[in-house]
């Protein structure tokens, strides 16, 4: 009987890991193929994207960029990639990028925009970034009025007697405050105000412009078109409607009576009309009851009820972020001793806006993307509105994708950037250990 | 613009409205200005070019309109005007006058009380389908698929046409023509039935133009004219006699070019009318009496017109055929400027 017990003495020298466990086929096998099911989807789903990837290169591929017509287009493409290549006409592009961009404006006065679009990226600079000094804030809170004057023209001296009478209404509610409280103050500063836009701001207007003129040529609102119009509305409708959303969602949680029913009133009603029923309302509804001799602007008419679409659906974003507040939030507020509007000012609004970051976000980016809905009324938005008056031209008509292609990757930029900026701004904000 | 307009007009509505019903030639004459409402884009038509300013056959009218009246065919506003908003811009008072391929019937000429005051374009709506088909006439397009306009007069006359022939269609929905063309050429339907004029224009930018046929039917009447608002019977006069003007300056063979020498030299009466020389033609419709001189000079006689936009020698095409005058067979006839 022999002792066999075998004992090893040296360890096993180490070896690769299995191939099944390792690189790309552990990332296939995890990622792709980690069942039936899975490996299923996955061949599907590359079979989808290859067909489309097969069907679109070729045109892709057999891209025309300098071309008078649409005809010429396609006679290169045949002469460059036979008789049955098809390809993509770009030159459509090429010849009217302008209207598409920026509609009907004079092409001598296209500095102006592109003074206003810098303008508006400097001035929502200190609005994004918050390490930047406080007080260029203000720079950005006169921004509107130096854009309208940038993108209208006229008299400079109209947009600085309009700020000076929200210096007027500043001043009355300063003064009343204290005595009155702030939303009487406010109001009786609004009044003030009005009455100064329209009855003082014309002749004063008229008086300073012969003594010190200073004008640019005046553009007129029907020259507006493609993304000059997207932007005027969107930025403008995304600017006031927040505030007013805020307006609005604190009137709907308020305890009085007739301030609650209003708001209530006017947030259920706008959500529960379509927005094309509201610019049919804005063009053509409006002028019956104007004198047939006003020309009351189209395109203000669809900011203001842009703007009301949009606030009615912020007040629901933000009333959503006050109810994820606890109580004890207000009370911790009450219990410091301040009054209603610090306590919203300085511990309610912050986090409930923190809260509703995302969901305000989508409400601008859905309200950016609805401004090509005013096409419906006759205004030259880029997507279906400038589209249609180009391939109007004998030359471009029958181009069907490229102005949408074209179209679509502007707006996509636009959209990624707001939502990559939300997202950033969430990541930093951020105060939980979640 | 002015700011304080918007706010007075604010304050203005409730105050204003009704106050409507002012003479729209004194408007027009007052604002030195003529608001047109026009397609957002129809080829040959009205379609802005690449600096922005509209060109085509219904824009010419406005352009010769604006010359009677103010003596400057340049002092136009255009509004582009959708299937859905233009009546009521019209009636609103939002513009002046509509020269937006429109078709004249009873109900819009009635109920909607919108005046139209000539044809400026007698169309009609055909069909389109490809040789392979084998299809020489509409009536053999019995259970074929037709790519067809939603909410449009088009629908309604696909509808009645093929009901009264016993026949049966598969109708395939587009929204505009840039899609039906897309749709026909992708073989999603087999016929593409639209205006006339409209077919032509997309037949003239396909890649396969020869093997396209339209057929010979032209199954609906299609009038298209200006129109103005109801009731404003002198602007309509206005209106309808610069029109004229342009007509009966072909038939009596006036043109851009030789206006000024056959105004000089012609001993005809009624050209004289015409141009101003005799009768106080003008002052009867609140204009003087060059006005139709003027909208010659703009834009040249109808028939000049025509070529310019849609005619044979551009890429649209379109022959004559019921846009003739008279004399040639066709319908365009001026009443006598007497």
């Amino acid at each position: 009987m022999s002792n066999t017990s075998f004992v090893r003495n040296e360890m096993l020298p180490p070896a690769p890991p299995p191939v099944s466990q390792t690189g790309l086929v552990k990332w296939l096998r995890e990622n792709l193929f980690a069942g039936p099911l899975n490996s299923a989807l996955t061949v599907l789903g590359l079979g989808a994207a290859i067909w489309l990837i097969q069907a679109a290169a070729p045109w892709l591929l057999h891209s025309v960029w300098v071309a008078d017509s649409q005809n010429e287009c396609r006679a290169i493409v045949q002469e460059r990639w036979g008789p049955d290549a098809t390809g993509a006409c770009w030159a459509i592009i090429r010849a009217r990028w302008h209207q598409f961009l920026f509609g009907f404006y004079p092409m001598e006065e296209y500095w102006r925009l592109f003074v206003t679009f810098a303008g508006l990226l400097l001035a929502i600079l200190p609005v994004l970034a918050t390490s930047l000094p406080r007080k260029l804030l203000w720079g950005s809170v006169l921004y509107p009025l130096v854009a309208f004057w940038l993108l209208w023209g006229g008299s400079v001296w109209g947009p600085i007697l309009t700020l000076a009478g929200f210096g007027l209404w500043a001043a009355v509610f300063l003064a009343l405050q204290v005595r009155l409280g702030v939303v009487v103050a406010a109001g009786v500063g609004l009044i003030v105000a009005a009455v100064f836009w329209i009855y003082g701001v014309d002749p004063i207007e008229t008086g300073l412009q012969s003594v010190l003129p200073f004008a640019l040529p005046e553009v007129d609102s029907d020259q507006f078109g493609g993304f000059l119009l997207a932007l005027v509305i969107g930025a403008t409708a995304i600017v006031i409607s927040l505030p007013l959303g805020i307006l609005l969602a604190l009137g709907r949680q308020s305890d009085m009576l007739i301030v609650k029913s209003l708001s209530v009133g006017f947030i259920e009603f706008i959500r529960g009309v379509p927005l094309i029923t509201l610019l049919f309302t804005a063009s053509l509804l409006l002028q019956y009851f104007l004198p047939s001799d006003t020309k009351f602007d189209l395109i203000l008419r669809v900011v203001i009820l842009v703007t009301f679409f949009s606030a009615a659906y912020i007040a629901e974003v933000i009333r959503g972020g006050l109810a994820a507040l606890p109580r004890g939030q207000y009370e911790a507020a009450d219990a410091l001793g301040l009054d209603y509007w610090q306590a919203q000012r300085l511990i309610i609004m912050p986090q409930a806006l923190k809260i509703s970051i995302p969901g305000i976000v989508s409400t601008f980016i859905g309200l950016f993307k609805d401004t090509t809905l005013v096409a419906f009324v006759g205004l030259m938005d880029p997507l279906k509105g400038i589209s249609t008056a180009v391939r109007a031209d004998i030359n471009w008509k029958g181009i069907y994708w490229e102005p949408y292609i074209f179209v679509a990757v502007i707006f996509f930029i636009f959209n990624f950037s707001m939502s990559r900026y939300s997202m950033y701004l969430e990541r930093k904000l951020k105060r939980d250990h979640r | 613009m002015k700011k304080s307009v918007f706010f007075g007009s604010l304050v203005l509505a409730g105050l204003a409205a009704g106050v409507a019903g002012a003479s729209t030639l004194d408007d027009v004459k007052a604002r030195g200005e003529l608001i047109c409402g026009v397609n957002p884009g129809l080829t040959g038509f009205a379609a802005p070019d690449a600096n922005g300013n509209y060109q085509g056959f219904d824009v010419a009218v406005c352009k010769a309109v604006a010359a009677a009246v103010l003596g400057d065919p340049m002092k136009v506003k255009y509004v582009p005007l959708t299937g859905e908003t233009r009546f009521t811009a019209l009636a609103s008072g939002e513009v002046d006058m509509l020269s937006r391929n429109s078709t004249w019937t009873f109900s819009r000429d009635t109920e909607l009380a919108l005046d139209f005051v000539a044809v400026n374009y007698y169309d009609g709506q055909g069909f389109m389908v490809n040789k392979n088909l084998g299809v020489s006439s509409a009536k053999e397009l019995d259970g074929a698929t037709i790519c067809i306009q939603t909410g449009t007069t088009t629908e309604l006359n696909l509808a009645d046409y093929f009901k009264a022939n016993n026949m049966s269609y598969t109708p395939v929905n587009i929204a505009d023509d840039a899609e039906g063309q897309q749709k026909f050429l992708a073989g999603a339907c087999d016929s593409y039935t639209t205006d006339a004029s409209g077919l032509a224009a997309s037949r003239a930018t396909m890649p396969n133009a020869d093997e396209i046929v339209i057929l010979p039917e032209i199954i609906s009447k299609e009038p298209l004219g200006p129109a103005v608002r109801h009731g404003d019977n002198n602007w309509g006069d206005v209106v309808r006699w610069s029109f004229y003007a342009l007509v009966a300056a072909e038939e009596y063979g006036v043109t851009k070019a030789n206006l000024e020498e056959v105004a000089a030299t012609t001993m005809n009466p009624e050209i004289k009318r015409l141009l101003g020389l005799e009768g106080d033609m003008g002052a009867k419709i609140g204009l003087d009496n060059d006005f139709a001189k003027r909208a010659i000079l703009a834009v040249g006689n109808y028939g000049e017109v025509f070529e310019a936009n849609i005619g044979a020698s551009t890429s649209i095409g379109l022959a004559r055929g019921l846009n003739a005058q008279w004399t040639q067979g066709g319908l365009m006839y001026a009443p006598p400027f007497r």
